[in-house]
């Protein structure tokens, strides 16, 4: 292989790892301040796909003018899945931990199969309608797709809006406070319950803007939130579960990987990679890279 | 004046409580006892069934919905005694459909041995994995479990030897019990089914008084105090996981003989590994009786949804299991059987 074509394997595994990383930062967002798995992530991405392809199709408004859209709208629905269910499976006192996971699996399932039963198991995409879609960009001789380059900026701008918000808001310090001590903050006048909603809010606008970004160029159906959601896991379990900037890094190294696996193995297999970094992860350093356990 | 009142209190009290012990004793022992015989008439029931029931389509709801009784319970060993809630058990039942069937189409051993094997060898990888993976605590160790069945579907899409994404078709042959092919009635597949459900239920029987069923209610229950009182936490749930993936693999190697055929979407996929785990949720985890009341509820009402709504494609089941399980985890986290209140604590509210 020459130089040249891996330089072009690295770029392509880059940019996607970037919005990888995008897709998992919500996921970690979450489980950082409370310690709860979000099972329906994956789903939550599909709705905010399914969200900017209605947009397209309906009022004409290209997925790059829809992202904010889609993000707000995602933001009010993580906040209310919070309040709806996940703040009930908190209260529960029998089968605990058992409850906190089937809540969000259960709600995973439903999500799929309203998507089945309303939009039908069609594959549907976006694709050269859009802006973005079929064009490339060139950068000192690598051919890079305009639309995972966009991905890979809102990705950037978001995790640097994310930095800024943790650091240097009244709303990251006190998200700050609340994961470290529920009880302490309470004292102090943080609505720990608001805390959570917002948080909650975050975690699923976060992953609504990787949908967005993602239905300029994939395809969109029931399922893909289910293969989306493996990759977030992974990602997350790699970078350390809680680790916002954990994701960030760890995204990059599943993009990487994953592109290395797809010049080794038939295509159909190019998944195989992360999961075998993701066993190597769990037997090894099961805190990940940046996580405590 | 003091010291003689205590005395005098506390003698009968000291009686009382032996006999409340005894008590206690003799209505374990009892409780024991009706629930074997509760069990056998139930088992007898679902075996005399097909005489009531003639209808072929009613007779496949009546042999799915004991399998997933079976299956249910199998993982009701690691997830509910042990606590360790796996969501890949698709994967057991995977390798012990594709063990069944590639032994007996490609090496012509009856599929009696071929659950056995399969069994057997989803055992070894449940230990392989487990030393792995039960480090990991809580939704940690969930997710891992999710991952590693995706793998294993990944890897048996693209495994020829296996015959790949379209699966290996057993021959048609005469109808016989040697080779579990029933082609026109599918009464055997129900005894079968039964004696499957009756065999993981008479191990979950026997575990619930085991010093086995102790150990993992501790670890469930609080790992570290298990560990302090000398419980070896990790062999333990090695053994669980064993056990429950063991009888899983066989009731994919029913599975396999019973449609004839397998390939990597209709035994590997997630959806097995739901399907598993929703009766025992909806009917109560950790009990011995809730994969039973799960399966007869869940069955039933997704296959006759999926035969009145037009095919599973319609995603009406999914919405079905999800809806249900989320009602269940917040409104009724114990489990369906609690609607029954327990005996004990009924009589210990009148005993004072």
């Amino acid at each position: 292989m020459t130089a040249s074509a891996l330089m072009q394997i690295l770029a392509s595994g880059l940019l996607m790892g970037l919005i990888y990383g995008m897709v998992a930062v919500g996921l970690s967002l979450i489980f950082g301040l409370m310690d709860v798995v979000n099972f329906a992530h994956g789903e939550f991405m599909m709705l905010a796909m399914y969200a900017t392809f209605g947009c397209f199709v309906f009022f004409h408004i290209d997925p790059v003018l829809a992202l904010p859209l889609v993000a707000a709208v995602m933001f009010i629905f993580g906040a209310s899945v919070y309040v709806g269910v996940v703040r009930h499976a908190l209260r529960v006192k029998v089968n605990a931990g058992m409850v906190q996971i089937f809540a969000t699996f259960g709600l995973a399932t439903l999500i799929q199969g309203a998507a089945q039963f309303f939009f039908t198991p069609d594959y549907r995409n976006i694709g050269d309608n859009g802006w973005l879609g079929g064009k490339t960009l060139e950068l000192g001789g690598l051919f890079l797709p305009l639309p995972q380059v966009f991905g890979a900026v809102v990705s950037l701008i978001a995790f640097g809006g994310l930095y800024l918000l943790m650091k240097h808001s009244d709303f990251g310090r006190a998200l700050e406070a609340t994961r470290e001590d529920k009880g302490a903050v309470a004292l102090v006048g943080i609505d720990s319950n608001r805390v959570f909603a917002l948080g909650w809010g975050m975690g699923a606008a976060l992953v609504g803007v990787a949908g967005a970004v993602l239905s300029t160029f994939y395809y969109i159906h029931p399922q893909v939130g289910a293969a989306f959601g493996t990759i977030a896991y992974i990602t997350v379990a790699l970078g350390g579960f809680g680790s916002v900037f954990g994701a960030f890094a760890a995204g990059i190294v599943v993009g990487l990987v994953e592109a290395l696996t797809a010049v080794v193995l038939p295509p159909a297999m190019k998944s195989m990679g992360i999961y075998v970094l993701y066993l190597a992860i769990i037997f090894l350093r099961p805190q990940g890279l940046f996580g405590r356990l | 004046m003091q010291p003689t009142i205590l005395a005098a209190t506390t003698a009968p009290a000291v009686a009382a409580s032996t006999n409340a012990a005894d008590d206690a004793v003799h209505s374990f022992g009892r409780r024991r006892r009706v629930q074997l015989v509760v069990a056998l008439v139930i088992f007898v029931l679902a075996a005399l069934s097909p005489l009531v029931v003639q209808n072929a389509y009613l007779r496949n709801v009546i042999v799915l919905t004991l399998m997933y009784a079976a299956l249910s319970q199998a993982w009701n060993i690691l997830g509910g005694y042990c606590g360790q809630i796996s969501l890949g058990h698709a994967l057991y039942f995977g390798v012990g459909a594709y063990a069944t069937s590639k032994l007996y189409v490609g090496f012509n051993l009856l599929p009696w041995f071929g659950m056995l094997g399969g069994g057997l060898m989803a055992a070894a990888l449940a230990v392989v994995l487990g030393y792995g993976c039960f480090r990991l605590k809580g939704h940690y160790f969930s997710i891992a479990t999710i991952v590693i069945a995706e793998m294993g579907l990944l890897i048996v899409h693209n495994w020829e030897w296996l015959g790949g994404a379209s699966g290996i078709q057993w021959p048609f042959g005469e109808d016989s019990w040697a080779t579990l092919q029933f082609a026109r009635d599918k009464t055997p597949y129900i005894h079968f089914a039964v004696g499957l459900l009756a065999l993981t239920w008479f191990i979950c029987w026997l575990i619930e008084d085991s010093r086995w069923g102790y150990w993992w209610r501790a670890v469930k229950d609080n790992p570290e105090a298990a560990e302090s009182l000398g419980v070896t936490v990790l062999s333990s749930k090695l053994a669980a996981a064993a056990i429950s993936a063991f009888l899983t693999a066989v009731g994919g190697g029913f599975y396999a003989a019973f449609v004839s055929y397998v390939d990597p979407d209709s035994v590997l996929q997630f959806r097995f590994s739901l399907l598993i785990v929703l009766p025992v949720v909806l009917g109560g985890i950790g009990t011995l009786w809730g994969p039973m009341l799960g399966a007869v509820i869940l069955i039933p009402l997704t296959e006759l949804s999926r035969s009145y709504m037009g095919g599973s494609g319609s995603g009406l089941d999914l919405m079905i299991y999800g809806g249900l399980v989320m009602a269940v985890a917040l409104l009724k986290p114990e489990g369906l059987v609690r609607l029954w209140p327990l005996r004990q604590g009924r009589r210990k509210e009148v005993a004072p």
